[in-house]
């Protein structure tokens, strides 16, 4: 009998919310177990089994110069790397770092700055090595997560629409927070696969998965001061998980050229 | 609510199991199978139409059907190009392996309106193996064509189909097969360039010739005007479209252009359909 | 069938009607008031009707309003079509056995009664009925749920500020496929339905509850209402050619104006009542042995919508909404028979950019040069 796919879980700068999805796939994990060896999830097991990988799952964001290296050596080692969350895919909320100067930031936290090793930024994994693929959010969704290790072990790509929030929102039969209630949403400029949560809570979408394949972001912010948001309010609706993300980048400083 | 009291068709989503039975490497990348019926066998196919094959739990493709058009006994032959995730497993898959079969879709070739005519086949790589139930139905039926000119092109010479069958053809004295190999390689000695500098040269009676094309949409269309060059007339013109079909049955919307729906009103559309629809960009 | 004779049956009538449905087995799927909207739900009860509740729509904006009349469908079209029941957002296909063959969804013994049916809705129901049944090959599933349907339709006679539904001739009024029309009255004090009955089953049901017979005035009152409803519609496409009109629009630059304000999130494909596309999705379990497919709502404005050959068809935004567009008022025609819009203004309203399908045809019509009078014409009605 052959011997089954390895399975490794890499953890970069980030909280530890999506490898708690994993965890979360309580019903599905013995199978997993059975089809696949885990050789390295330190929110399991401490135990790090030598490469090569079959698969990576590599959560985080590059923040430090030992981050970059290790970055590469996975990637010699995997054979399908798949960066997942929001801070492995765009930097995540670290990455508000990369719009100032992280010197300062460094001073005001620490009592010790001097201990703090750290890179001016915070990049994605895709920005160092090749990615296979992405799954977004912040944290990640379990159904995704599950998507891509069944496709993976049967030989399929996986099915991770690049469509926007607002395909799901409608699947679900919800009604448009924007359209009927004025709420401010970024699902039509937002990657789906959360399936609509937030709007399904009556909320507006906060764009956890970051931008969707070609969003036209200036298209949405005329609607989102329509909504009644200043322009403050609106830098800060892109400036959160995944604010380095270069849909959202690109926006923020577009307006404020308009602005001057 | 008449059109809903017609009597139900079937389930047209549902595969039928079929097993492979015969697999001949092509070239590097591609391959033809022989499906068989597990059980129930799906009705007969006319040379042009596709199938959608159906690789487990990895998904299902559009695959045109590559056989004998005269065979009556169930058994399906389809050219697979590994190209993506599920051509790739279908392309692996050996003698014995279960695959779900849906079909056949689409329209034909209508190759019995072609009686009386001269044929010319002018294939593209892949774009053959759609074709050669052209040939060989032509072949059963000789005395009912005329001329029968085929004109096939690839990327080397290691990248032709059939390549045993396509040296029988060319030793026959009633066919004209050109073949011509897009870049020079050690050995051949055939000719060299697109598929389209053959077509130029061709002696054709454009009142008697109806032509038939298939290859990617670039080399149809240059095909295509070289042939309205000749003086065939667009309705004369035969070519193979293709677009992102899923559901095969025109119900899923996806391989729309233009008008055309072209599971449904394809693959297989003459020239005066397609020449508008095919110079518009991102239709 | 001999048609009956109109008759008049006043609010409880409704309620017993709907009660009557309920009673034979029908699941009852009708407007409630629902997350700032009147959705399309299942009903367990007449009382979640919206009584008193009517609908401001206009360009990407969507608000509830009382009303003091207690009316129940003087509302226009909401987020949701009647296409979420008959062709769902989400479907099993089939599912495979260990043996590797394939069981077809035996699909649910579900009979939907839909109550308030409007005229642009009937139309879309059977545009779909066209679509997914009226070919060589037909959708199995569609075909059952819509042949057990029980249709309560409505004459309009409130039309919404996105609404155009007499330009393209599918409203106010209905016209077939019903088991049974109402037209709602709320004259002089007296709220009533004239009812008539389209079929056996209409009137098997319509006789479990008290009525009256019509009056010719009656009957004359209802006509001229809807007949008032065709002149107050918010909107109207503009009564050209549209067929030809798109086809001779394809290199139209309007396509790239639009681009610059569409979102392509694919809200109007998903609330329109006659978008049909799916898209499929391959399951498998972990151990891989078991496998299914489902089918989904897809969208010609995802850009994986045209993939061929490792790209998109369409790329741009600009070409995904000329399809969508040049697909629902010209090359429907082509693959259906009819136009695929019928009127019902959600695209407009649930846009969240407030895209206006009448005024982008409007402009292309000024664009070829003869938009003129036809812009300013009067809607036929």
């Amino acid at each position: 009998m052959p011997s089954p796919p390895t399975l490794a879980i890499w953890k970069f700068t980030s909280c530890d919310g999506c490898q708690l999805t994993l965890l979360d796939c309580e019903d599905e994990l013995l199978t997993l177990a059975g089809q696949v060896r885990i050789t390295h999830f330190p929110e399991a097991s401490s135990e790090v089994l030598p490469g090569p990988y079959d698969v990576s799952l590599v959560k985080g964001s590059i923040t430090t110069a030992d981050e970059q290296l290790r970055i590469h050596h996975i990637r010699e080692q995997s054979h399908v790397l798949v960066a997942i969350g929001a801070c492995a895919t765009s930097g995540g909320i670290q990455a508000l770092r990369n719009f100032t100067d992280v010197a300062q930031f460094r001073a005001l936290v620490y009592a010790s700055p001097e201990y703090i090793d750290t890179l001016a930024t915070s990049t994605p994994i895709a920005a160092h090595v090749p990615v296979d693929y992405e799954l977004r959010g912040c944290p990640i969704d379990r159904r995704q997560l599950l998507e891509v290790l069944s496709a993976f072990l049967i030989g399929r790509k996986p099915d991770l629409p690049d469509t926007s929030v607002c395909t799901e929102c409608k699947r679900r039969g919800l009604t448009c927070v924007m359209v009927a209630d004025g709420t401010p949403c970024l699902g039509p400029v937002t990657h789906a696969g959360c399936g609509a949560l937030c709007p399904a809570y009556r909320r507006g979408c906060f764009g956890c998965f970051g931008p969707m394949t070609s969003p036209n972001i200036p298209a949405l912010v005329s609607q989102l001061r329509a909504c009644g948001l200043n322009e403050d309010a609106i830098q800060r609706a892109f400036r959160t998980f995944n604010a380095a993300a270069p849909a959202f980048i690109e926006e923020v400083q577009y307006r404020r050229t308009q602005c001057r | 609510m008449s059109l809903l009291s017609q009597r139900d068709n079937g389930e047209p989503m549902l595969p039928t199991p079929y097993r492979v039975v015969a697999r001949q490497v092509e070239t590097h990348d591609s391959v033809t199978l022989g499906l068989a019926p597990v059980a129930e066998q799906l009705p007969h196919f006319q040379p042009g139409q596709f199938t959608m094959l159906y690789a487990h739990g990895i998904g299902e493709i559009p695959v045109s059907i590559s056989g004998e058009p005269s065979t009556r006994d169930g058994l399906l032959t389809q050219t697979i190009h590994a190209v993506g995730a599920v051509s790739r497993a279908l392309h692996d898959a050996r003698v014995g392996a279960a695959v779900g079969v849906r079909g056949p879709f689409g329209t034909s070739w209508d190759l019995e309106s072609a009686e009386g005519h001269d044929l010319l086949i002018a294939a593209g790589g892949i774009g053959l193996a759609p074709l050669r139930p052209v040939v060989l139905g032509a072949l059963a039926h000789r005395q009912r064509y005329g001329r029968i000119m085929v004109v096939a092109g690839a990327r080397g010479p290691q990248e032709f189909l059939f390549r045993t069958e396509l040296s029988a053809w060319a030793a026959r004295d009633d066919l004209n097969v050109t073949l011509t190999a897009d870049q020079p390689a050690r050995g051949w000695t055939g000719r060299v360039g697109f598929v389209t500098e053959p077509l130029t040269g061709l002696q054709l009676d454009p009142w008697r010739t109806i032509a038939f094309l298939c290859g990617p949409e670039p080399m149809m269309r240059i095909c295509a005007n070289v042939l309205l060059r000749h003086g065939l007339p667009p309705e004369q013109i035969r070519l193979s479209l293709e677009r992102n079909m899923q559901c095969g049955i025109g119900l899923c919307g996806h391989c729309q252009l233009g008008p055309l729906l072209i599971c449904r009103d394809g693959p297989i559309v003459d020239y005066a359909t397609a020449a508008d629809l095919l110079t518009v960009r991102e239709l | 069938m001999n048609t009956p004779a109109a008759v008049v049956i006043d609010r409880p009538g409704l309620d017993g009607l709907i009660r009557g449905l309920m009673a034979d087995g029908y699941q009852v799927i009708g407007p409630t008031v629902r997350d700032s909207a009147i959705v399309l739900a299942e009903l367990d009860s007449p009382d979640q009707l919206p009584a008193g509740w009517g609908v401001d729509a206009s360009p990407g904006h969507y608000r509830l309003r009382p009303r003091e009349d207690g009316a129940v469908f003087a509302h226009s079209a909401g987020p949701q079509s009647w296409k979420q029941f008959l062709h769902p957002a989400r479907q099993r296909l089939w599912s495979s056995r260990p043996d590797r063959t394939y069981t077809a969804e035996s699909g649910d013994a579900l009979r939907y009664a839909f109550i308030g049916v409007r005229g642009c809705d009937l139309a879309a129901i059977g545009i779909l009925d066209t679509v997914l049944a009226g070919g060589a090959h037909s959708d199995s599933a569609y075909a059952r749920r819509r042949r057990a349907t029980f249709v309560l339709a409505v004459n309009c006679t409130e039309p919404g500020g996105v609404c155009f539904c007499a330009s393209t001739h599918t409203g106010p009024a209905v016209t077939a496929g019903y088991d049974l029309a109402l037209t709602e009255r709320l004259d002089a004090g007296e709220h009533g339905f004239l009812v008539e009955v389209g079929t056996e089953e209409g009137a098997r049901i319509l006789a479990q509850v008290p009525q009256r017979r019509a009056t010719a005035g009656d009957v004359e009152e209802a006509q001229a209402e809807v007949a008032r409803a065709a002149g107050r519609m918010g909107r109207q496409m503009p009564e050209v050619d549209l067929r030809d009109l798109l086809h001779q629009s394809r290199e139209s630059p309007l396509w790239e104006d639009v681009a610059s304000r569409c979102l392509s999130c694919a809200n109007c494909t998903m609330v329109c009542p006659t978008c049909f596309c799916t898209t499929t999705e391959d399951v498998t379990d972990l151990t891989g042995e078991h496998a299914e497919r489902w089918q989904r709502w897809a969208s010609c404005f995802e850009i994986d919508f045209s993939y061929l050959h490792g790209g998109s068809v369409r790329p741009s935004v600009a070409s995904r909404y000329r399809q969508w567009i040049s697909h629902k008022l010209s090359t429907w025609h082509d693959q259906f028979g009819s136009s695929g819009c019928v009127g019902c203004g959600r695209c407009i309203a649930w846009c969240p950019a407030g895209i206006d399908i009448t005024a982008e045809v409007a402009r292309l019509a000024e664009d070829a040069g003869r938009g003129q009078q036809d812009v300013s014409a009067q809607p036929a009605g």
